[in-house]
């Protein structure tokens, strides 16, 4: 980037709201994704949809690759500006703008933090489900553009089925509305869901209309521990036939209990090979009657210790488990990947046998925990970045965990996105004719190629 | 000065200021979840204000990719020290001590803030420090107008390193150390404590080092003020100087470990922490320090924790104070000692008081002992969302666990227009037990 193009942005956005000094540029190098780190060529923060218009012309006109950014907390490389150019910082658009209470609907900007919109609704009685486990500092732009989401996935989704429209930016700066507050809208393709999830490589969001869900008014939990994996599965497999859809169906692996136990001391037995935590949600009776099913089930299929909460502070130590999982993985190495691959929820205790094979073959360090009930699954490698014999064993480890998950019909990522990181694995999951036409739709819409080049479709 | 220090120069200078630190530096896995707490990122909005930006900076300087530049002593300079980050960091990174080790880089580098040099070279000489804070105190209403009623007053010229407008407390005429005998004796005592006055209760909040002699002496306890004793060195640590830190600590703990007390009590969380954390720390590698301070550090306590879980205070003996009261924990002691709770049972034992918690009691109030001093404006931003929290409890005053919280929420009182209080919480147990007499 020249001089002349740097002056111009400060001259768009204000002095201020450019950032140039190496100190700066290197703070934006990065996000959560372990080993990706490149320097931008400025950091430039608009203060609302004109200016992120003109920023995106100015970049446009120039061929200038564009980087969106909410809080860099995703897992895929997403904001990492690995050509340089602009990183665009959106957290100055950050008001949530209109809660409509007759459509149940919330109208806010990108940079709002997701656990600051549900803040603000709790009090009407109202939640936005998609809780990615970085709530608390997490952009509603970045999660819509990562199609979060989170523990409550099986019942609830994910961001996508949450947002009703969008105010979007182009790659030539222009503004584009899709969807808007009817419950039912099938005018024309369904750009709102192809917006969502693109991971800042087809537009720049700076407007979210999301819909919001009636808080259940109780909450269950319960926590079952299996010496066997495969009693663990069919007891997922005979609460979701009986007809319950908990909000929160979680599984750890054995690696992770033994992780989890020697850094928080819950209580959990070693020899366990997992560990189901479920919640159901809703109506306070019916709470209680799913509840009881739940429990069935897992004696059913031969659980070797259950326990149900009978308060909020049972509820948070049947939780403390869960929680502890991936701060007890991260704290045995330095790196952690926290990956993503999700299969059909019959087959987890099959992936989760692969994982632990795969582990073992290459000699590296893997826990999984993830949300049994919707088969998404986080294998979490630790290991050292820095010592690249043991990288060599990771990757390795890595292609065959993401092959194996492609195998049992599964895909690549059950919410965080494909970013950089997932890459080479995706013409293997969609073949080339998909290939194909994922990168013919952002030729399309970003001809320049400036949004996020080479992430998600690859080069074009 | 030149801007082209980089890892190396350092590193030759001292080869393990920096270097040492790459270890814990990759343990932070940047999933941003420092963000959600920090104070001072709330306020800036950039990631250079908040822990994994100011982690990455020093990785970036060790790798070589940056210089350690005056914009990076910038970037570590804006830290409270609130000790927020660390708390909620799911690897474990101690984020906070990790910032001041780049601070007391970029001090070795490039020399410290020319206000806090000066602040600091006053502080070494003990005699001297004295004498000028005396001067103050006796000066002091010269320079001051004091606001009526409170203990609190507005520089009515600049002070250097002051903004104009800040409310200080005033500086004693006499220092608490001068208004009282070194041993205060009472007729057969439980047990003999020394009393760590710290340089803001002796200079300025006399008033709290009154309370606590007056409470100790109602549990039957013999206190010592030992007249050697000189500021605990927190704010120089702070600021990265090292060596001048050492030499305050050292003072501190060869004064001390002559008495042979059954107790060390103070009545501010950052003098406590520094006793029982920061001084074994400083001197973890020289054996005859090191049991020293160990020895100490074992029998020191904070004030309502030595009342509460030492002493166990008879409360048959508490009259009613009628007031509404909340409470602010500074970081230091909820964060770094980890007491809150005892704090809580003193008000909660008061008859007539009725507690009232805010939003948020632990988050910090953005005085950050010397982070004021260089930060002001950026200090009353963090300040102003913590009297808003004080605010929505309505209650009639606040009350803290130490002075320069003390100091930095009557600022901010005063600045929002709030016609309260803060008070230490000491001194309404004080005024609990002389309620109790009158009964
Ligand atoms: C410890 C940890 C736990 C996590 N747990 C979960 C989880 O449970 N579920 C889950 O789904 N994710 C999880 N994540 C991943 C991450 O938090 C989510 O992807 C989150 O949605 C990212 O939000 P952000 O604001 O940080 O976005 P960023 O990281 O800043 O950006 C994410 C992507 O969105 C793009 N983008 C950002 N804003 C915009 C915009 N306004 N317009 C267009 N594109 C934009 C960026 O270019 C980037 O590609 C976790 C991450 C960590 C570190
Ligand atoms: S310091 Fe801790 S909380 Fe902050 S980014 Fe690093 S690992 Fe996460
Ligand atoms: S110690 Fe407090 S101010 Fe400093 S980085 Fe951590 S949270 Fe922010
Ligand atoms: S912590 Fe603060 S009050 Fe206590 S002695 Fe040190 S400087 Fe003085």
């Amino acid at each position: 980037m020249e001089k002349h193009h740097i002056n111009a942005l400060k001259e768009i956005v204000g002095e201020e709201n450019v950032l140039t000094s190496a100190e700066d540029l290197y703070c934006y190098s990065y996000d959560a994704t372990p080993g990706h780190s490149h320097m931008p060529d400025a950091v430039v923060s608009p203060a609302n949809t004109m200016e992120t218009s003109q920023i995106l012309k100015l970049a446009n006109d120039n061929c200038i690759p564009v980087y969106t950014r909410g809080s860099g907390t995703n897992l895929s490389a997403g904001c990492v500006p690995t050509k340089g150019g602009i990183v665009l910082l959106m957290t100055r658009l950050n008001k949530i703008l209109e809660v409509d209470l007759e459509n149940l609907v919330a109208v806010a900007e990108p940079g709002v933090i997701v656990a600051d919109l549900n803040k603000e609704i709790a009090t009407l009685g109202l939640i936005y489900p998609p809780d990615p486990g970085t709530v608390a500092t997490a952009t509603l732009g970045g999660t819509v553009a990562e199609n979060a989401g989170g523990l409550r996935g099986l019942k609830y989704g994910v961001s996508k089925h949450y947002i009703m429209g969008l105010e979007v930016v182009l790659a030539n700066g222009d503004i584009m509305n899709t969807g808007g507050k009817n419950v039912k809208d099938v005018s024309g393709y369904d750009m709102t869901k192809l917006f969502t999830g693109s991971e800042g490589t087809l537009c720049v969001i700076t407007k979210i209309i999301t819909k919001l869900v009636p808080a259940p008014e109780a909450k269950k939990a319960m926590m079952a521990i299996f010496k066997d994996l495969d009693n663990a599965g069919k007891a997922v497999s005979a609460i979701i036939a009986a007809k319950i859809i908990p909000a929160t169906l979680e599984i750890m692996d054995n690696a992770t209990i033994r992780t989890v136990e020697d850094y928080a001391k819950v209580g959990l037995p070693l020899d366990a090979q997992a560990v189901l935590l479920i919640e159901v949600d809703g109506n306070p009776i019916v709470v209680e009657k799913e509840a009881e099913k739940v429990m069935e089930a897992l004696k059913a299929n031969h659980a070797d210790f259950v326990q149900i909460a009978k308060d909020d502070a049972e509820r948070d130590k049947l939780w403390a488990a869960r929680r502890a999982a991936l701060p007890a993985l991260a704290k045995l190495r330095p790196t952690t990947y926290v990956e993503d691959a999700t299969v059909p929820r019959n087959k987890v205790p099959d992936f989760l046998r692969a994982v632990s094979s795969i582990a073992k073959a290459n000699n590296v360090t893997i826990g999984t925990f993830g949300h049994a009930g919707d088969g998404n699954m986080h294998p979490t490698i630790v290991c050292d970045i820095r010592q690249p014999e043991e990288m060599k064993r990771v990757y390795k480890a890595m292609d065959e965990m993401f092959s194996a998950a492609i195998e049992l019909g599964g895909t690549l990522s059950g919410e965080h996105g494909i970013g950089l990181g997932k890459l080479p694995w995706m013409e293997q999951q969609h073949g080339p004719v998909t290939m194909n036409a994922m990168k013919s739709i952002k030729r399309a819409l970003d001809p320049n190629l400036i949004l996020n080049p080479g992430k998600l479709v690859g080069e074009c | 000065m030149t801007d082209k220090i980089t890892a190396k120069d350092i590193n030759e200078q001292d080869k393990t200021l920096l270097a040492d630190l790459q270890d814990a530096l990759a343990n932070c896995m940047k999933c941003g979840n420092c963000m959600e707490v920090c104070p001072v990122y709330k306020e800036v909005g950039k990631e250079a204000a908040v822990a994994r930006g100011k982690l990455s900076l020093m990785e970036g300087v060790l790798k070589g990719a940056i210089p350690l530049s005056a914009a990076f002593d910038t970037a570590m300079s804006k830290c409270v020290s609130c000790k927020a980050c660390t708390a909620k960091c799911p690897c474990g990174v101690p984020a906070d001590e990790l910032i001041l080790r780049g601070r007391q880089a970029a001090v070795k580098a490039r020399g410290l803030h020319p206000i806090k040099k000066k602040v600091f070279a006053l502080l070494k000489n003990r005699q001297l420090f004295d004498f000028s804070l005396r001067m103050a105190g006796i000066f002091g209403p010269l320079n001051f107008k004091k606001l009526p009623g409170k203990m609190a007053s507005l520089a009515r010229f600049p002070m250097p390193g002051m903004d104009y407008k800040r409310v200080t407390a005033p500086f004693a005429s006499t220092p608490l150390r001068n208004q009282y005998p070194e041993v205060i004796k009472v007729d057969k005592p439980k047990m003999r404590v020394g009393f760590f006055t710290g340089c803001t209760i002796n200079y300025m909040y006399t008033d709290v080092g009154q309370s606590v002699l007056n409470v100790l002496k109602e549990n039957n306890i013999e206190v010592t003020m030992p007249s050697l004793q000189h500021c605990c060195g927190t704010p120089v640590y702070m600021s990265g100087d090292v060596d001048s830190a050492k030499i305050l600590a050292k003072h501190n703990i060869e004064v001390f470990d002559e008495y042979n007390f059954d107790y060390i009590v103070s009545a501010c969380g950052s003098c406590t922490e520094a006793f029982r954390i920061e001084f074994p720390h400083l001197f973890h590698d020289e054996p005859r320090m090191k049991e020293m301070t160990e020895r100490l550090a074992k029998k020191t306590y904070e004030i309502s924790e030595f009342l509460i879980d030492v002493v166990k205070i008879d409360k048959s003996k508490l009259g009613p104070v009628n007031t509404t009261v909340t409470l602010h924990d500074p970081c230091h002691m909820a964060r770094g000692i980890k007491v809150t709770k005892q704090p809580r049972e003193v008000l909660k034992s008061i008859p007539g008081l009725k507690f009232v918690e805010m939003k948020q009691p632990d988050r910090c109030c953005g005085s950050g002992g010397s982070f004021s001093l260089g930060n002001y404006e950026l200090s009353r931003k963090i300040n102003d969302k913590k009297i808003a929290d004080i605010a929505s409890t309505n209650a009639d005053l606040v009350a803290t666990s130490c002075g320069t919280c003390r100091m930095h929420l009557m600022d901010g009182l005063h600045q929002n227009k709030l016609d309260k209080n803060a008070l230490h919480v000491i001194q309404l147990l004080d005024q609990s037990y002389q309620a109790g007499h009158k009964k």
